[in-house]
This record gives structure tokens, C-alpha cells and sequence, in this order.
């Protein structure tokens, strides 16, 4: 019996260091999370970092229909669109789409732009050399401005995929915290 | 109320029969739709299949043991047996289980691949979900509305009688070619939801900021029933779906007739910049804006619901800040209830309205606000 | 199966006895700061006891406003509440404390141990739960009223949407939290660590097996929660965007976290009615349990499977068709090792001695209905009809099949089987009799038909449906409030049963009942097993 409290003890630690250990798991599903929808396409995201073209060869066989969807949210003033909504490209073929973007308002805005692809797997196929989704966009009162974006598909998309949607979803990132005052009010 | 229950208690007792005791037999649906694409009759033989192998299991498993329960009963005499452990039987009742399992498993798997056919649709429309109704834009011809419950407040407070399609009407269906594969890209722009019609057997959820993508080829023209199947929020019950699927000819000329209308509409909204709205215009037309789209959340006296939906009467905003006032009916505010309201109302109706919760409940600021009002808030000046 | 050698125990306890009660402190004070494992057992199954009767009030709120097409009780916000409200209630305050409860009363009686291994966290882990409740059902009284986001808190409904007093819902969980994963290390402990000499791994009885089955689960994915509703509250009140596209987060992730802690969470609320149930069905067939090393085995890969099969509640997130695959056949898999529990109960009654009191009729009914919960559940995890049932009142009706006629009637079973060897009296039969029928027919008149309106199209949480569905949904309503009045009868036998009337039994209570429990008196002294007994 005497020794029992000291083993005890032991245990407890260990079942604590457990707990402590799946708390931590539990933020760590977040990056985990990202590392899975980056190998398998889950949700459509695509990547947030510009790809590096290298030459290679096009895909002369194929044509792929890549739509482009643009959407702004709730709360968000600007007018957006996409100047082609259709393109038809072969994979490896470098091609560039332009989007506009008005600020309307009195006010500077700076919006965040959201890629999302359907169907999700083709995410991992887009490859974007340019695009005005990896940073935030400021437009001061009523500037128009037209923000390219250089993308190739890649040739090892699969050959099920015939086409495929791209969608940007526009946010008002202006301040975090005032949109959160603003609310309240 | 309890006479009504006691007429139907009377008829289950009447007739073993409970359903067609009824006189209206279909209220009393008892299983999954057919529906009425060859995915969804896919989905309906699975279904059924998987039922009754269920059925079959529970049979045979409490056959057994309701012939336990009677025959080795102690007050029968049963003297109780002494074995408790059998490999075999052990190995056997895995193994058995496990093959019926991959016999469940390949069909299942099979309308599992159908569903994900990748070949390119013929038409595709972009749904998107928001608190609470839904927004149908078709992307090769432009056209886009949104379509809100048709059922009216008072049949739902009992005030009214419940028409035949109760919560399940909209102002505005959705309306499809039949023979056709139509792609439903489907997003929100607020909460979850999901975009449901049983007839296709499709259900996705629309996820704010990332597309979801299902489709349905429907077989025969009809209109098809949904609902909202994601809680997202106070009205959840109330964002019901109609599809309306329609030979080819018909859906070509009923998308002509759209474009149609919204360009008429669009010349009509240029004829009224021109104009301008008296105060009593402004105030009768607000009021009727008011109600169809705000009242359910600020509440018919403009209280709102406190802590929940902001009061409008003597806030800040609808009674100073006028250009504020304006841009939060036009863009909504983020991460709240509050919707933009551009696309769904007219730049009359948007100033009508601004106009209207200027001056009612005792917010008497005497602003008077005009359609160009609204076109340069929007457009820019 | 076991013999002790405690005959010394029980000529000594009158002294025993009249040394330790000495220093019990009597009224409130006795039950505030008592270490002792059964006044803390007693605590909790009383407090699960109370939080089922809330919870079911608010159950009974939803089924008079679901009672016919319109809305007439509450409106729609309020509804909400109620459902979210309804569903945590019952979860963590309800089926989790009672199993705690029950773990606190038996497994020191089970293993020959004097008390659990750390009472004074076990007095710790009961205390913080009546102020996690408080503060949660406080928030209903809030401006903006409590959290109405459905149990499952899916974001952004819970962090952009919500109102405030979303703060309130995550604190009370992060303490719900607490007392769980608390009180799971101390069955753990003082499983491995108090066992009495000779109680070998395989000689535990299975309610102990699967409790320390459950407390591993416990300690694993309730961490996770408390990551999750810490992830809602920075999202919400501090800026994050763990589950908002806008800053890069993704609302999808939320159910990833969520469902990787709720899945196992569903078999914590399953595995202890296993374990009870593989105790009373050997008891009133008079005969012993068949296959207990497959029970064990089987208890074990429920719940290592537990932790892969999350995403069967998210097909129509929009995953990719593999892992939809993946996860409808992993689904699948479990119900190979759960066929094996029910066919091992079936085959313990195979050629038994059977009899009919209480707890074996409510262990009767749980084999059979739990199994009906079973099939469904088989049903749900085939993706493409999952497309067609998710959402709707098929699952409400298989997941109440499994928590209320599984996990619940199993705590029930477990009162009705233990409750005389913990009041040293028989509880009213008649009473219980009552209360078991009432029950059944009532508990299927309100689930049963749930399956059809489902079927039918009615989507879940909902406050007001289309006439198609009225007549079954007033089915179900009565149901309810015959299920809801059945419970006051359990009630009154309780309160009695707490008064100590009734004939007194014998330290077995039940012919064919084995293990160290049924060998101490009845009413089992406030202290027991102070020199551990020798199992054979």
C-alpha cells in the first residue's frame, strides 16, 4: 500500500502528458489539414504561391474548358469581374486571364481574394504563375484597377478532367477589427 | 383540436391499415423517392437492398433469440448449459458478417463512381445559399434570381389556412431542361447549407467561400421538391427549394422570356433614375419593401430581436449616418444576417426603403433618398 | 468465476464501520466534500439523474411545437436553442455522468479496491460540473438567449454568426471537458493500479474492461474538443480565422476536428451500456457470459476503428470519391466486432436458465433496439444513400435508437441491477415494471416513426414542416410525452428507493449474480475492501 500513492502519481503524469498531447493534436489537425487538402484536391483549394513555369511540353491532345467564377461577399462594395469567363486551353499552355475590380465607395478598401476549383481534385493541376489572390488588393475610393492572373494547366491532370470552374470569392479585409465595431453597432 | 386526433386514432383503429385509411393517401409516404433521375433510382435500389439485408439479419438474429427468450426459460425448467466459449462459432459469425459486408459494398460502390461522372455537363448553374433563400445564376446565359419561400407568415401562425405545398413554395423555381446534365455549383455566402432535392438524390453542402459541384440529369418534367438541409441559422425550416424541370422548347423559351424580362427591367430601372419618389411614394413603397425583407429579422416595429438582430429604430445608422445606412442595404454587413441587397431589389425599392426606416417608428430625420442615390452609391459617381 | 477471501471483511465491519463514520460530516458538508467513491457515485447518477429530466423538458418543448404544422409554442430562434440545448444536456450531462457514476460505484467493488485511486480529484472532477451546467443554462436567460447552433457547433454558424454568449457555451464545455477527462484518469489509475491480488487482466469483469476501454478513448479525444471550442472562441472574439475562407481557414476544417473527437465521442456513450449489458445478461440466464476474450477484443477494435471513421458524418462536405470510399468502408468494418458483442449476448441466453426480472427486461430490450440503432447506422455509412438520409429524421431516429434505447436503457438495466446491493432493499417491482413497459411502447412510438418521416424527406432540425409529415410527427409528439411521463415514474421509485423502504436482500440480490460486488452485504458498507480479498 505504501508505495501505491508514488505509483499513482507516476501514471497520472504520464495520462496528463497524454492529454496536454492530444490538446496540442488537436491545433496540429490545422497544418495537418492543409498537407491533406493539398494532396488530394480536398475542398478545391489551390495553392497560395505563385508556381514557376518551366517549359514543358503541351499537350497538343487535349482541351481543357476552365470557367472562371467571380463572387464578392456580404459586406464587400467593390464590383468584380473577370473579363473572360470562359477560356479553352491545351494542358502546359500558358494563358492569362484579366479581372477588374472597382471600388465604388468613398473609402480605401482592401479585399482578399478566395480561389476555390470544382471539381476538387483539378485544384492540384492548376498552376498559377501570377495572381492577385496570393496578396491583398487596396483600392482607394473609386480606383478601377485590372489585376492579370497567369496560369498553365499542369499536362498531368488526368484524363477524366475535361473541364473545370475556378471560383474567387472577393472579402473586405479593410480591418478585422473595426468590421467587428462596425457589427456590434 | 383533440376532436381531429380522435378521428384519426378511430381510423387506426378502424382499419389495420393505416395509410389507406386516409383520404389523402400520400400524406402518409412511408419510404425513400424513386425520384426521377437514373442516379436516384440507383439510390433507391441501394437503398433497398441494404434494407433488406438489415431486415434479413435482424430476423435471423432475434429469431434466435426470441426462441432463447421462450424455450430456455427458467419457469419452463430449463437448466442452464455450461459452455461458453467456441472458436468456431467465434471465427463463423466474423467471417459471415464480413462477406455479407462486401456484398453491400459493391454496389454501393458502384453508384458511388456513377455519381462522380466527369463528363462536361450541358448546362450549369451556380446556386448559392445565404440566410435564408437561395440565389440561381445560370452561368452560360446570365440570368441569375433569387428565390425565396412563398408560403406567407400568416399560414404559418395559423392565422391563414396551410395551402397544399406548405413551406415547401418558392416566389421564384429553378427551372431545368429535362434529358440534360445540369451542373449545380453550389456555394454560400454565409453559413453552411445544403442544397437538397430528394427527387435528384442530390444533397451538397454549400460551404462559404469554396464551391461544391453535383449534377442530375432529370428524366421527365415535373417540379421537384427540397429544403434547406444544414442548419443555418433562425429560418433553417423556412428555405425551401422548387425545381421546375421542363422539356427542351419550353426551357428555351422560358430562359428567353428571362432575358427578357430582366431587360426590361434594367430599362425600366434607367427610366427611374430619372424620376423622383415623393415622400408618401417613398413611404408606402418602403413599407411594402420592408416587410417582404427586413421584418422577419428587425421585426415589423423596427425593435429587431435584442442581442440577436439589431433594433433599427433610433440606431445610430438609419438615423445619421445616411451614406453607411445605404452601403449596408446594398453590401450587407459581414459575418452577420445582414445580406446585400443590390442584386436582390431594385434601386427604386433599395431608396424606397432606405427612405422608409428613415422616417418611421419615430426615426423622423425627413430624408428623402432617390433611386440615383442609390445608382452612385453602387456605381460610383 | 471469483472467490474472495473477505469472510474476516465482513465479521469486522460493524467496527470498521463505526471507526470510519466517525468522521463523516453530516448534510450538506458529508456530500461537498466526501472522497468516498459510492457518495461520489451516488452524486453523479443523482446530477445525470436531474440533467435527463432538463434535458427531456426540453425535449418535450420540441415535440409540442413539432406537435402540428406551424408554429405555436416557440419561435424559431428559441426552437434552436432548445435542440442545441436538448443535445448537449444529454450528451455531457446526462449519459456521461451516469456512466461516470456508475464507474465510480462499481469498478472499486468490481477489482477489490477500498476506493478509487485519487479521491480527491474525483471530488474535484463531480464539483466543477453543476457550474459548467449553471453557466450553460444561464445563457438561456441572456439577451440573444443560448447557444443555437445545434450540438455540433459547426462554424461559421457558431463564431461569425452567433451571439455572444457563445463565450458562456465555450467555457461551460471546456469544464464539461475537464471533469471528463479528470474523472477518466482516475478510472484508469485505479484500474491498473488497485486491482485486488489474483484480479488478472482477463478475470475483470467486462463493465470494467469497457470502462477502461472508454476512459483511454475519454483522455484522447476530449483534448481534441477542447481544442475546437478554444479554435470557435479565438475565431470569434480574438481574430483568428481557423474556419474563415476570408483570412485563409476553411469552415470544412471545423467538422474535421469536430467529427474526429465526436465519433469516438459516440462510442464513450456506448461501450460502458456494453460492458453492463455482458454483466446482467449472464446473471438472469444463469450462465456465463459466452466468448469473454472476444468480448474484450472485440470492445478494443471498436474503439481503435472509432478513430477512422469520423468523416462518415461529412459525405456531403464535398470530399473527393477516395476518401468517401475509404471512409464508408471503414464504417462498414465496425460493425463486424459490434455484430460480434450482440451474437455473444445472444449466444450467453442460447440454452440458459432465463428470468425475467427488471434489468434483464431493460438488457433485453437494449439487445434488440440497439441492434435496430445498428442496422440504421449500417445503412447511414453507404455514401450514396447517406446522401439521401444525412441530415434528415432517419438519423435522429438511428442515433436516439442508440442513445436513448442503447446507452440510456443500459443505465437503466444497471440501476435496476444494482440499485438493491446499493440500498440494501428491493426497489418497488411493481413500480418498475411500470416504469420498463410505459417506457418501451413509448420509446417506439416516438423513434419508430421517425425512420419514415425521414424516409419521407423531413429534414432535421427543423421548427416547422410540410404537411406531408403531420401525422406522423403527432405520432411521434405523443410518443414523447409518454416517454417523458414514463421517466416520473422512475422517479418515484427512486425517491423511494433513496428512502430505504422495501424488503431487504441478501449480499447476491440476484440468483446466478457473480463477481466481488454481489459479496460484500447489501447495502454495500461506506467502506469496503480495506484489506484487499484474493481472487482466485
Amino acid at each position: 500500500m505504501s508505495q501505491m500513492p508514488q505509483q499513482n502519481k507516476k501514471m497520472v503524469i504520464k495520462l496528463v502528458a497524454i492529454v496536454v498531447a492530444m490538446f496540442g493534436f488537436g491545433f496540429a489537425l490545422v497544418p495537418l489539414y492543409d498537407v491533406f487538402c493539398d494532396l488530394t484536391g480536398l475542398n478545391g483549394k489551390t495553392s497560395n504561391t505563385a508556381a514557376v513555369y518551366e517549359s514543358i511540353e503541351i499537350d497538343e491532345s487535349r482541351l481543357i474548358t476552365v470557367s472562371f467564377i467571380t463572387r464578392t461577399n456580404t459586406g464587400m462594395a467593390w464590383q468584380f469581374a473577370a473579363e473572360t469567363q470562359v477560356v479553352k486551353v491545351h494542358p502546359g499552355q500558358m494563358s492569362q486571364i484579366n479581372f477588374t475590380a472597382v471600388n465604388p465607395t468613398n473609402r480605401m478598401i482592401v479585399g482578399q481574394a478566395v480561389p476555390s476549383v470544382s471539381p476538387g481534385p483539378a485544384a492540384l493541376y492548376l498552376n498559377k504563375t501570377e495572381c492577385f489572390c496570393f496578396e491583398q488588393q487596396i483600392l482607394q475610393a473609386g480606383e478601377h484597377v485590372t489585376m492579370p492572373m497567369r496560369f498553365y494547366v499542369d499536362p498531368q491532370l488526368p484524363k477524366d478532367i475535361t473541364y473545370f470552374t475556378v471560383q474567387y470569392t472577393l472579402y473586405d479585409v479593410t480591418s478585422a477589427e473595426q468590421q467587428v465595431a462596425l457589427n456590434r453597432g | 383540436m383533440l376532436s381531429k386526433f380522435g378521428l384519426v386514432l378511430a381510423g387506426l383503429v378502424a382499419s389495420p391499415v393505416f395509410a389507406e385509411s386516409s383520404a389523402k393517401a400520400s400524406q402518409y409516404q412511408l419510404n425513400m423517392t424513386k425520384g426521377v433521375t437514373d442516379i436516384s433510382a440507383d439510390v433507391y435500389d441501394l437503398h433497398m437492398l441494404m434494407f433488406k439485408i438489415c431486415v434479413a439479419i435482424a430476423v435471423v438474429v432475434f429469431g434466435v433469440m426470441f426462441w432463447a427468450m421462450w424455450f430456455h426459460r427458467k419457469s419452463k425448467g430449463a437448466k442452464p448449459a455450461h459452455f461458453h466459449e467456441s472458436v468456431k462459432v467465434e471465427i463463423a459469425w466474423t467471417v459471415i458478417p464480413f462477406i455479407i459486408l462486401i456484398f453491400m459494398a459493391i454496389p454501393a460502390a458502384k453508384t458511388l463512381i456513377a455519381m462522380e461522372d466527369a463528363s462536361e455537363p450541358d448546362l450549369t448553374i451556380i446556386v448559392t445559399g445565404s440566410q435564408w433563400k437561395w440565389h440561381y445564376k445560370y452561368m452560360d446565359d446570365g440570368v441569375e434570381y433569387y428565390s425565396k419561400m412563398a408560403t406567407q407568415q400568416d399560414e404559418i401562425h395559423g392565422k391563414l389556412e396551410k395551402g397544399e405545398n406548405y413551406l415547401l413554395e418558392v416566389d421564384r423555381p429553378l427551372v431545368i431542361p429535362i434529358n440534360k446534365k445540369v451542373r449545380f455549383l453550389i456555394t454560400s455566402d454565409d453559413v453552411i447549407h445544403a442544397w437538397w432535392v430528394p427527387d435528384f438524390a442530390v444533397k451538397q453542402d454549400a460551404n462559404p467561400g469554396f464551391i461544391n459541384d453535383a449534377w442530375a440529369n432529370a428524366k421527365e418534367p415535373g417540379i421537384y421538391r427540397g429544403q434547406c438541409a444544414e442548419l443555418c441559422g433562425k429560418d433553417h425550416g423556412f428555405m425551401p427549394i422548387v425545381v421546375i424541370a421542363k422539356e427542351q422548347a419550353d426551357y428555351d423559351k422560358w430562359i428567353t422570356e428571362q432575358k427578357d424580362i430582366l431587360a426590361k427591367a434594367k430599362e425600366e430601372e434607367q427610366r427611374l433614375l430619372a424620376m423622383n419618389m415623393t415622400m408618401d411614394e417613398a413611404m408606402a413603397t418602403g413599407e411594402k419593401v420592408y416587410l417582404a425583407n427586413c421584418a422577419a429579422c428587425h421585426m415589423p416595429n423596427g425593435q429587431g430581436l435584442p442581442g440577436v438582430f439589431p433594433a433599427l429604430k433610433g440606431s445610430q445608422i438609419a438615423t445619421k449616418d445616411q451614406p453607411k445606412h445605404i452601403d449596408v442595404l446594398l453590401n450587407g454587413v459581414a459575418g452577420t444576417a445582414m445580406q446585400a441587397y443590390a442584386k436582390q431589389l431594385s434601386m427604386t425599392d433599395i431608396a424606397a426603403v432606405v427612405t422608409y426606416e428613415r422616417n418611421a417608428w419615430g426615426n423622423n430625420t425627413g430624408d428623402l433618398v432617390q433611386a440615383k442615390d442609390i445608382n452612385s452609391a453602387i456605381n460610383g459617381k | 468465476m471469483t472467490t474472495t477471501t473477505s469472510e474476516h471483511q465482513h465479521d469486522d465491519h460493524s467496527h470498521d464501520d463505526g471507526h470510519h463514520e466517525h468522521h463523516i460530516p453530516k448534510g450538506i458538508k458529508r456530500w461537498l466534500y466526501t472522497t468516498n467513491h459510492k457518495d461520489i457515485g451516488t452524486l453523479y447518477l443523482w446530477f445525470a439523474f436531474i440533467m435527463f429530466l432538463i434535458g427531456g423538458a426540453m425535449a418535450m418543448v420540441i415535440r409540442a411545437e413539432l406537435f402540428q404544422p406551424g408554429l405555436q409554442i416557440v419561435d424559431p430562434n428559441f426552437f434552436n436553442q432548445m435542440t442545441t440545448v436538448h443535445g448537449l444536456i444529454m450528451v455531457f450531462g446526462a449519459v456521461m455522468p451516469a456512466f461516470t457514476g456508475l464507474a465510480n460505484w462499481l469498478v472499486p467493488m468490481m477489482i477489490g479496491a477500498p476506493d478509487m485511486a485519487l479521491p480527491r480529484m474525483n471530488n474535484w472532477s463531480f464539483w466543477i460540473l453543476p457550474f459548467a451546467f449553471l453557466i450553460l443554462l444561464s445563457s438561456l436567460f441572456m439577451e440573444g438567449g443560448g447557444p443555437a447552433f445545434g450540438w455540433t457547433f459547426y462554424a461559421p454558424l457558431s463564431t461569425t454568426y452567433s451571439n455572444d454568449t457563445t463565450a458562456l457555451f465555450v467555457f461551460s464545455v471546456h469544464i464539461m471537458g475537464a471533469s471528463s477527462i479528470m474523472g477518466a484518469i482516475n478510472v484508469i489509475v485505479t484500474i491498473f493500479n488497485m486491482r485486488a491480488p489474483g484480479m488478472t487482466w482477463m478475470k475483470m469483469p467486462l463493465f470494467v474492461w469497457t470502462w477502461l476501454i472508454t476512459a483511454f478513448l475519454l483522455i484522447a479525444v476530449m483534448p481534441v474538443l477542447a481544442g475546437a471550442v478554444t479554435m470557435v472562441l479565438t475565431d470569434k472574439f480574438f481574430g483568428t480565422s481557423f474556419f474563415d475562407a476570408a483570412g485563409g481557414g476553411d469552415p470544412v476544417m471545423f467538422q474535421h476536428i469536430f467529427w474526429f473527437f465526436g465519433h469516438p465521442e459516440v462510442y464513450i456513450m456506448i461501450l460502458p451500456a456494453f460492458g453492463i449489458i455482458s454483466q446482467i445478461v449472464p446473471t438472469f440466464s444463469r450462465k456465463p457470459l459466452f466468448g469473454y476474450a472476444s468480448m474484450v477484443y472485440a470492445t478494443t477494435s471498436i474503439a481503435l476503428l472509432s478513430f477512422i471513421v469520423w468523416a462518415h458524418h461529412m459525405f456531403t462536405t464535398g470530399m473527393p470519391v477516395a476518401a468517401e470510399m475509404f471512409f464508408m468502408l471503414a464504417t462498414m468494418l465496425i460493425s463486424v466486432p459490434t455484430g460480434v458483442k450482440v451474437f455473444n449476448w445472444v449466444a450467453t441466453m442460447w440454452r440458459g436458465s432465463i428470468s425475467y426480472e427488471v434489468p434483464m427486461l431493460f438488457a433485453l430490450a437494449f439487445i434488440v433496439l440497439f441492434t435496430i440503432g445498428g442496422l440504421s447506422g449500417l445503412m447511414l455509412a453507404i455514401v450514396p444513400v447517406d446522401f439521401q438520409y444525412h441530415d434528415t429524421y432517419f438519423v435522429v431516429a438511428h442515433f436516439h435508437y442508440v442513445l436513448v434505447t442503447g446507452a440510456i436503457f443500459s443505465i437503466m438495466a444497471a440501476v435496476y441491477y444494482w440499485l438493491p446491493k446499493w440500498t440494501g432493499k428491493m426497489f418497488d417491482i411493481t413500480l418498475a415494471k411500470w416504469h420498463f413497459w410505459c417506457s418501451l411502447v413509448s420509446v417506439n412510438v416516438l423513434f419508430f416513426p421517425m425512420h419514415f418521416v425521414g424516409l419521407a424527406g423531413m429534414p432535421r432540425r427543423i421548427p416547422d414542416y410540410a404537411l406531408q409529415f403531420a401525422d406522423f410527427n403527432k405520432w411521434i409528439s405523443l410518443g414523447g410525452f409518454a416517454f417523458g411521463l414514463s421517466q416520473l415514474i422512475f422517479l418515484a421509485l427512486l425517491i423511494k428507493a433513496c428512502r430505504k423502504k422495501g424488503e431487504p436482500v441478501s449480499a447476491q440480490v440476484w440468483e446466478g449474480a457473480e463477481g466481488l460486488e454481489w459479496e460484500i452485504p447489501s447495502p454495500a458498507p461506506y467502506h469496503t475492501f480495506e484489506t484487499p480479498p484474493v481472487v482466485k
